[in-house]
């Protein structure tokens, strides 16, 4: 049974991956049915998983509970929807997102159906981590694939960018009782990120002990009058820089985190678009079908009346992620494109 | 009959010990309340798929149908060593298996007819028959999508403490799906409780298994993953009982998975569009030879197996009403159980 929450005591500044090592050892404390799966998290002289999120866990809850697999993902993810269809709470790691498509069968066909199918007898409360982004390592450890999952109803999509919500969101995931995946920005998990955040700082105060943040909630991280933008991981910090410069030509930005992708905070983000006239949406994803595009559906339906222009999406181009930085930089959406495309619309 | 049966079935396997020397009318046990019992399952299962075969041509049943006919000794033998805490995963074929766990008639038949009684509400059909409170994941119709799942529903039951056991059905055609060697393996490594029944019956659809694979015999893949595993007559229902209550013993004392091939043969097409010119007439009829009911038949006396028959068609009737009298699900109920 998970724990009451309790007032938070404290709080320190963590990185995402801290934050998110704090919210799984908590959950594993307060609920036995919780337990974590996947490849190199708990092995001994090991690293704690690819991005060392899990480093230290299993020495604390033992390899019961911190269950080192073959390298399975159709295995992994089938032992997760399995075992919460027998009533535990699984959280499964899938190493880079790009693995994912190794299971898209137990995700798609299973994990999102069998509530369904089964005409609501079974649930499936499992949680997936899924380390998304470009990082110097090409074309098949560098994706940022969340708009395939959006597409899947029975599934929903988290995409937390700062280590208060990030820990926060994965709490609510595991606590969920249906399939939550939950894609986390690889550059963004430690202090290093800092240099692909623009100089930002990536740590945030987060409190110690037990609190959640909501799925399905947007949070505006700036307030502005003249242009929405709605981004998420290193595309939002990207998004805030470019908003710091367009502030000193008189452009006033509003920068939206959806945090949820699928089921999508259409209020918060109606709400802005109505407010500013104006919206763009930022993105690793690749352009075609990418969420932006859903965002902009959305809005069209909702907000024509308010647009004062076109929507504009920037994205990563329509090419597989390159392994060059040089390349992979002509890829990406920078601080520059997304600048250019809001100045483009204001002066439209 | 026998003697192209015991060629056709010599030339299908690498083994042995594969069942082609075994193959002799079955023995009567020794126990009838247990031969009652089977048999009783089997006709069950059997009268409900003609029932349903019938109710489709007249069109009172949509979709599509993969019926169970000549494999009725799989399910029936396996589910009964299982207790109702077990579990089993199926197969887009999951008739017998439903009926063999405890699905009720009524409510599978409701199901076929897209019901809000059936035992999805309408919402699985005949493909994802089902129910967790029988101890049955609705049925996985994409070929092998239970064997990566089954690991864990037994890794819950490990992780338990328990010794309540699952077990995975699968056809051979299955073998050649990356999720068999995924979840067989991994269910190895963690010692799980999993009986993995494979339903040996020759054909993925109309494509043979010597065409798609050189070894001849499932039970050989096992082997690759450490994993012990047996040939099994599908056709005698007192040896795939016995077989799976040796497996299901492993399995509760802890000592991990068992992989049971049962040779086996569907008497009809694969689905209802299927008119089987890839198989000879020859090899149909020495099959329909060894039907599991005519086996098992010399255990029970003339007037018990008239008296099951009776039963079992009062049964089916009574599902059939059943069906036709419930409620359709109101159209907004395509829009519930999406989320928890």
């Amino acid at each position: 049974m998970t724990s009451m929450p309790e007032r938070a005591s404290g709080s320190r500044r963590l990185t995402i991956a801290e934050a998110l090592r704090a919210a799984i050892a908590e959950e594993l404390r307060a609920d036995e049915r919780v337990f974590l799966i996947g490849e190199d998290i708990g092995v001994e002289g090991g690293f704690g998983g690819a991005f060392g999120v899990y480093s230290g866990l299993a020495e604390e809850f033992g390899h019961d509970r911190i269950i080192d697999t073959p390298i399975s993902e159709k295995a992994i993810a089938g032992a997760a929807i399995g075992a919460a269809v027998l009533g535990m709470r699984p959280i499964a790691d899938m190493q880079y997102s790009d693995f994912l498509f190794e299971c898209m069968d137990e995700i798609v066909n299973q994990a999102a159906k069998l509530r369904y199918m089964s005409g609501g007898t079974v649930s499936v409360p499992l949680v997936m981590r899924a380390p998304v982004g470009a990082s110097r390592r090409g074309a098949q450890h560098g994706q940022s694939p969340e708009s395939y999952f959006i597409h899947v109803p029975g599934v929903k999509v988290v995409a937390p960018s700062d280590a208060y919500h990030a820990k926060g969101i994965l709490k609510s995931a595991i606590r969920d009782d249906n399939p939550v995946i939950v894609f986390e920005h690889k550059l963004l998990y430690g202090s290093k990120g800092r240099e692909v955040a623009v100089g930002l700082d990536l740590t945030t105060e987060v409190p110690e002990g037990d609190y959640t943040v909501p799925i399905g909630r947007a949070v505006i991280k700036r307030p502005g009058r003249d242009v929405s933008i709605v981004a998420t991981h290193v595309s939002l910090y990207r998004s805030l820089a470019a908003a710091e410069q367009l502030a000193a030509e008189g452009i006033d930005c509003e920068v939206i985190d959806p945090l949820t992708l699928s089921p999508l905070d259409n209020e918060t983000i109606f709400a802005s678009v109505n407010r500013t006239g104006r919206l763009v949406i930022v993105h690793e994803d690749t352009l075609t079908g990418g969420w932006g595009a859903e965002v902009a559906a959305r809005v069209a339906d909702e907000c024509l009346l308010s647009l004062e222009g076109p929507i504009k999406r920037v994205a990563s181009f329509d090419v597989p992620a390159p392994a060059a930085p040089v390349l992979e930089d002509a890829v990406l959406p920078s601080v520059e494109r997304i600048a250019t495309a809001v100045r483009a619309l204001v002066n439209s | 009959m026998l003697a192209t049966l015991k060629r056709l079935m010599a030339a299908a396997s690498d083994s042995p010990d594969s069942c082609a020397d075994d193959i002799e009318p079955i023995n009567a046990t020794s126990d009838p309340k247990l031969a009652a019992r089977l048999y009783r399952t089997m006709l069950l299962i059997r009268r409900f798929e003609e029932r349903v075969y019938r109710l489709f041509l007249e069109g009172e049943i949509p979709g599509t149908l993969h019926q169970y006919q000549g494999q009725e000794a799989v399910a029936a033998g396996v589910c009964d060593v299982l207790g109702e805490r077990d579990w089993i995963t199926s197969t887009h074929r999951p008739h017998g298996h439903a009926l063999a766990k405890g699905v009720s008639p009524r409510a599978a038949m409701a199901e076929l007819y897209g019901k809000a009684t059936g035992c999805c509400r309408g919402k699985g059909g005949s493909m994802h028959l089902g129910d967790p409170a029988v101890g049955m994941l609705p049925a996985i119709a994409i070929v092998a999508g239970g064997n990566s799942v089954v690991s864990g529903i037994g890794l819950a039951m490990k992780l338990s403490g328990d010794d309540r056991v699952a077990v995975c059905f699968f056809g051979e055609g299955a073998t050649n799906e990356g999720a068999f060697h995924e979840g067989l393996n991994f269910a190895a490594v963690q010692r799980l409780p999993i009986v993995f029944a494979c339903e040996n019956n020759l054909y993925g659809a109309s494509t043979a298994f010597s065409a798609v694979s050189l070894v001849k015999d499932v039970a050989d893949r096992a082997r690759a993953y450490g994993v012990p595993s047996r040939i099994v007559d599908g056709m005698d229902v007192l040896a795939v009982r016995a077989a799976t209550a040796e497996a299901v013993a492993a399995c509760r004392g802890r000592k991990g998975p068992t992989l049971l091939e049962f040779k086996t043969y569907r008497f009809t097409g694969h689905s209802r569009s299927d008119a089987r010119g890839y198989r000879s007439s020859e090899e149909e009829q020495a099959w329909q030879s060894r039907d599991p009911l005519t086996l098992l038949a010399p255990a029970l006396s003339g007037p018990e197996r008239d008296g099951i028959d009776a039963d079992v068609n009062a049964e089916i009737d009574d599902a059939v009403e059943f069906a036709r009298n419930s409620r359709f699900p109101e159209p907004a109920e395509a829009f519930s159980d999406v989320y928890a």
